[in-house]
């Protein structure tokens, strides 16, 4: 037996937005063109691998990734650089009447760490673009997204997009043939 | 019938990646199956069998840190012998998984998605048994913390101008940027783990592992974007490592080793073994797990065409070292060469040449690069003869140095063997891990390379095509279908 009063603490939930899912990345690149056409603007696919083309139906510039990794890399150099530098002047050798900061010779450290940092400017770069790790989502309610992993293309259309009226957004679900057309809360 | 098989490599006219029209949920389900399915009574004997030599290994370094470098049959001529050769090595078999995985990548060669999982792991099980040479080699191993540069109250620093150390730096540089590669293709194949997790540990250790990756294709546009650019910086990456290696030696003016090929060589040499190693890998690994549709006849022959190349160009190293040692003439050059393959050590160096050089050269021909014996007894030559190519450039170079006084004759000690021997139980062990618990083909990719990923193709149903699938049909047969399919998709208007 639940306490009677259970339901005050519950929070009022908010719906998230509507979701539906394609069997053919076919039929999710068509939908996406007509979310575009029809004006929506928060709405993402979900699918099992990247369809390509995708992106240009869904009007999405491309990643600014690149940049990052191109600050991490010079970091990278700039730090072996300053490594080198440092060690050589700090603790010096004199071996063969060479300078104490031979460039020459420092050029594979230069390389790896610039390499270095540039993946690691990738790698947490990317989880930061995407906010990922994350703990939950309110798209993994719905109850067929195991299949998004699998084999069904998903589209998640947000509550918080100005064109978003549930009844209107479902009924377009439907005319682009979409499956199993739910309201996912937050 | 090879003849389709013939047809199938016209330009324009591909050979199908995936046999037996699959659909994608059919994929998952064959390598997903995998990890998912009871652990095999097989697996478990061959887990034994690896972690058993793992054991030698482990005894071995106990030995080595209790007593000594001197269990080693190094002496003060050949101060390297072993160690380095196993180093080399295993750091050489590390090299094929980034060059699957990134340069094939670049390249837009398709066919290596089904392989690059499992090449990439295959990588970074190397890479942990190269390591474990120029750690323990140090011989106090709980000093090998002075081969980075960490501030220390003897205000000593590592000299940044020895090839050593850029090995250091290199190495542990190509580790974490594999570690990293490797992670970033698994997050979307651990997320489909996640959503078929039955398990509530299973859901919470895949959950924390797929970060809670959703295939949101803005999360992809990004996804995809960190793997091209991990793919341009591990090119340039793969090239580098091993020429870095190959520096320990070509920097040195010892005889033998002060070479300017070296660099170019020992990259080919290395993608030449690990290609080798990923064939015998995948060779049983497909067959144990049914991934015949998945990794076919023709990606085996597409690595026995690498062998071929990079075995041929090895083959020319080899020859123009021999030719400068002459033409340079330098004596002591001369020396070292005609040493080399006429002295005490001959029969190390010819081995090497049939292993290396000899046996890949079947692979002109088609039937030897298509016969799964042939191309694993090859394989497995190749991996002993580019261990050999190692073992005659260390040990012939340095047991007859300047002074004849000090010549001396290598011969290992029990050590020595054990220590190599238990660094293959490491990789075993460490690679059928692999294989029982996490994808060993990149399920997401897979499904990418599949006609009807294109979202422009048309929408044939496979149904019947996906049953012999399911069955593990594969082989030519298949393929003669796969053709009028693609005749068929071809002729739709795009969607």
């Amino acid at each position: 037996m639940s306490p009677p009063d259970e339901r005050v603490y519950e929070e009022p939930k908010k719906a998230f937005g509507l979701m539906g899912y394609f069997l053919t990345p076919g039929d999710l690149l068509h939908a996406c063109e007509k979310l575009k056409a029809s004006g929506y603007r928060h709405y993402d696919a979900h699918t099992p691998f990247p369809v390509h083309g995708l992106e240009k139906a869904m009007g999405l510039p491309p990643s600014k990734l690149p940049w990052i990794v191109l600050v991490a890399g010079f970091t990278g150099l700039a730090s072996a650089i300053a490594l080198t530098w440092y060690v050589s002047t700090d603790y010096s050798l004199i071996i063969s009447g060479k300078p104490s900061f031979s460039y020459q010779a420092y050029v594979p450290i230069m390389f790896e760490l610039t390499v270095l940092f540039s993946a690691f400017g990738t790698f947490f770069g990317m989880w930061g673009m995407n906010r990922l790790p994350t703990y939950y989502h309110p798209t993994m309610t719905h109850p067929s997204f195991p299949r998004a992993t699998d084999d069904a293309f998903f589209v998640s259309i947000e509550a918080r997009d100005p064109k978003y009226d549930a009844a209107k957004t479902k009924r377009l679900l439907e005319e682009l043939g979409a499956k199993e057309i739910l309201e996912v809360m937050e | 019938m090879s003849t389709v098989a013939l047809q199938d490599d016209t330009p324009g006219k591909r050979a199908p990646l995936v046999l037996g029209h699959p659909d994608f949920h059919a994929v998952t389900e064959r390598i997903a199956g995998i990890t998912e399915r009871k652990t095999a009574k097989s697996w478990l004997v061959l887990l034994a069998l690896a972690v058993s030599v793992l054991m030698i290994l482990l005894g071995s370094l106990g030995k080595l840190v209790a007593q000594g470098l001197g269990i080693w049959g190094l002496n003060n001529t050949v101060f390297w012998a072993w160690d380095i050769t196993g180093f080399v090595f295993w750091i050489g078999i590390g090299h094929a998984g980034t060059l699957i995985s990134a340069i094939l990548f670049l390249f837009r060669q398709k066919w290596r998605t089904s392989i690059n999982r499992a090449a990439e792991a295959m990588t970074i099980f190397a890479v942990m048994a190269a390591a474990i040479y120029p750690t323990f080699h140090v011989g106090r191993v709980w000093f090998a913390y002075w081969l980075f540069p960490i501030p220390n109250q003897m205000s000593m620093w590592p000299q940044f101008k020895s090839p050593l150390l850029w090995d250091v730096f290199a190495v542990s540089t190509y580790a974490t940027v594999s570690i990293l590669f490797w992670y970033v293709g698994l997050v979307p194949d651990l997320a489909t783990l996640r959503d078929r997790a039955t398990s509530k540990t299973k859901q919470i250790v895949l959950g924390i592992f797929s970060l809670g990756w959703r295939g949101s294709h803005r999360n992809w546009l990004n996804y995809e974007k960190a793997y091209l650019i991990l793919a341009g910086l591990s090119t340039p990456l793969v090239l580098s490592v091993h020429t870095i290696v190959s520096f320990d030696f070509a920097v040195s003016i010892v005889p033998g080793w002060h070479t300017t090929i070296f660099p170019p060589y020992f990259v080919a040499g290395a993608i030449f073994s690990g290609f080798a190693m990923v064939v015998s890998l995948m060779v049983i690994a497909r067959k144990a797990y049914g991934l015949e549709g998945l990794i076919t006849i023709k990606h085996l022959e597409n690595m026995n065409k690498i062998i071929l190349a990079t075995g041929t160009m090895v083959g020319y190293a080899y020859a123009m070292e021999a030719f400068i040692a002459w033409y340079g003439g330098n004596e002591y050059e001369r020396f070292a060469f005609a040493n080399r393959m006429f002295g005490p050590y001959k029969w190390a160096y010819w081995t090497m040449w049939s292993c290396n050089v000899f046996s890949p050269q079947l692979f002109w021909f088609k039937r030897f690069r298509t016969s799964i014996p042939a191309m694993f007894v090859i394989s497995i030559f190749v991996n002993i003869g580019m261990w050999f190519e190692r073992f005659v450039i260390i040990v012939t170079s340095l047991h007859r140095d300047y002074i004849p006084s000090s010549w001396t004759y290598f011969r290992p000690s029990l050590f020595d063997i054990s220590t190599f021997l238990g660094s293959f139980g490491l990789f075993f062990t460490m690679f059928l891990l692999f294989l029982r618990f996490l994808p060993a083909v990149a399920i997401s990719e897979v499904k990418g390379v599949m006609p009807q990923a294109d979202p422009h193709a048309g929408h044939d149903d496979h149904a019947t095509a996906h049953d012999a699938f399911a069955e593990g049909g594969h082989g030519d047969e298949s393929a003669e279908s796969d053709d009028a399919a693609k005749d068929e998709e071809e002729g739709h208007e795009p969607a």
